[in-house]
């Protein structure tokens, strides 16, 4: 069966490929500590498994360590020139939107095809991972096409993705960091404490109060953990089943689902969801980190409030 | 109360402009301590759900093929295509990108556009292009609010699409969750009520972006 392993077997080969590629690059200004970064997160997704939690946990700190101490930085992977890039634009004109397509439209072919592929009983891809494998075959077809259509050298595509992951820098692997601490929070009984908090101090008799307790601790609790998947067990087993479903005869369903939503509001406001909000500011080459956060106030806010109201004016 | 100091410590870090990797590092520490964690132990979890969540980095394998589509002029020929079509206008682009996101991720379809993939390679050129088409004196903070205008917009899209689709992971988590608590509920009804906050969301940003061409 296809599941993670393939995504995780690019990955690897990718990454590593970075690493010897910068390991190679002698004008690089940290030529050492920029290749044994890649080279640590191709050990990762090569051989993680085999590594142990400890392992694991080691290998985190010297990536950390690396970043932390200004020892990744960015250098000159080879590309075309500004002058090349307008010729090949004028050149193939919207024909070049075509492989760019190929990647959406592979992921969505294979996400509907591939629940029906089984071989001798057993599904060929994993069901639950259906969309990443299909982006990455969408990932190996498209790289396929442009080579043989526009033919770039054949290290192009590695080079290509590491002029873009130097690009990106440290805030490449925030995502997967912040993720871990989640976990990590949750051992440590943070969830806990923080519903425990929220459901004290819940004033009694008036429900638009204790909704917007509800919808309030959703985006907070969502904006301190970057994620609304952390805070809905929290806030659901603190104040919504007890409070709003329990003492007050709300609907489950609205209160679950529009609660979750709130979440997102919050999502839209932090830090913490890197992938969403720091990574694109890098991206996008945004001088401010938190310029996108700054473009979403204005949506999150009127749509928490709508939120807030459509528990308070439906769920009860 | 003591192991919510990683909350404290990450507000702080993050505020103090430490490198945020270190932040994290120091904030899982700070809490798996306080609430009687071995060190030693608390370093081994992390590394636990650091190789458990590698899929959230695994999406990044698609970053050479983008670079092959800039090295190629991808950026250049959405630039130039937007700048010859006088009725594309910034708010414009934007509005049928978020209209597009909301309803392919109300498919299910959510990794076939994001920051990476759609945003820096096509839309952060298109609506360039046209704020430069409206305004040719405007400034690089200008162009710089635009494309973090369109990032926020591919965000707003993707939150609040994905919740219409059945088997969405909050949905499913929702569901899991009202389970084991004793409440059985089908998929539909919770996904039919993520539609009233998706047409919000789109009047209210949309509302947003359509006043972008106004000034």
């Amino acid at each position: 069966m296809i599941g993670l392993n393939f995504l995780y077997l690019i990955a690897g080969v990718l990454f590593g490929g970075w690493s010897l590629l910068t390991f190679a690059d002698r004008s690089h200004p940290q030529r050492f500590g920029s290749a044994a970064f890649w080279g640590l997160l191709a050990v990762s997704f090569l051989a993680g498994d085999a590594l142990g939690d400890l392992g694991n946990g080691v290998l985190v700190l010297v990536l950390v360590a690396i970043a932390g101490t200004g020892n990744l930085a960015r250098g000159t992977a080879p590309t075309s020139s500004d002058a090349d890039r307008e010729a090949s634009a004028a050149r193939h004109r919207n024909r070049l939107f075509v492989p760019a397509l190929i990647v959406p439209a592979v992921a969505l072919v294979g996400t509907f095809l591939f629940k029906h592929i089984t071989i001798a009983g057993a599904p060929l891809v994993d069901p639950k991972q259906v969309t990443l494998v299909s982006l990455g075959l969408g990932m190996l077809v498209a790289t396929a096409v442009i080579l043989i259509w526009l033919r770039p050298p054949v290290a192009a595509p590695l080079h290509e993705g590491r002029r873009l992951a130097e690009a990106i820098g440290w805030p490449i692997i925030l995502p997967q960091m912040l993720a871990s601490l989640g976990a990590v929070f949750a051992a440590a009984g943070v969830g806990q404490i923080v519903g425990g908090i929220a459901g004290q101090i819940i004033p009694d008799g008036s429900v638009f109060l204790a909704v917007l307790a509800f919808t309030l601790g959703m985006a907070v609790f969502t904006m301190v953990m970057g994620n609304a998947f952390a805070a809905f067990p929290v806030m659901m087993a603190a104040v919504g089943l007890p409070v709003l479903v329990g003492t007050l005869h709300g609907d489950p369903v609205i209160v679950a689902a529009v609660g979750m939503l709130s979440g997102f509001c919050g999502t839209l406001l932090t830090p913490m969801a890197a992938n969403f909000n720091v990574v694109p500011a890098v991206l996008l080459e945004l001088d401010d980190r938190n310029a996108v956060i700054k473009a979403q106030v204005a949506t999150a806010i009127p749509l928490f409030v709508f939120n807030t109201l459509l528990i308070w004016g439906f769920a009860f | 109360m003591w192991p919510l100091i990683g909350i404290a410590v990450i507000i702080l870090g993050f505020a103090l402009r430490f490198n945020p990797l270190l932040v994290v590092v120091v904030a899982a520490l700070a809490s798996g301590i306080a609430a009687g964690m071995n060190p030693l132990a608390v370093v081994a979890a992390f590394g636990k759900a650091f190789n458990a969540n590698r899929y959230v980095s695994a999406p990044w394998i698609i970053l050479p093929v983008i670079g092959l589509l800039e090295r190629a002029g991808l950026r250049e020929r959405a630039r130039d295509l937007i700048a010859g079509t006088a009725a594309a206008t910034t708010g414009r682009i934007l509005i049928v990108y978020l209209l597009l996101r909301q309803a392919t991720a109300a498919l299910g379809l959510t990794t076939i556009a994001g920051h990476a993939q759609t945003v820096r390679p096509l839309l952060a050129p298109m609506v360039d292009a046209a704020a430069t088409r409206a305004d040719p004196a405007i400034s690089e903070a200008g162009r710089q609010k635009i494309r973090a205008m369109a990032a926020a917009t591919d965000n707003v899209g993707v939150f609040f699409g994905e919740d219409i689709f059945l088997a969405v992971a909050s949905i499913l988590l929702i569901k899991g969750f009202l389970e084991t608590n004793g409440i059985v509920v089908a998929p539909l009804q919770l996904s039919v009520w993520a539609i009233p906050t998706a047409v919000a969301a789109f009047l209210v940003h949309g509302f947003r972006l359509w006043r972008l061409d106004r000034r």
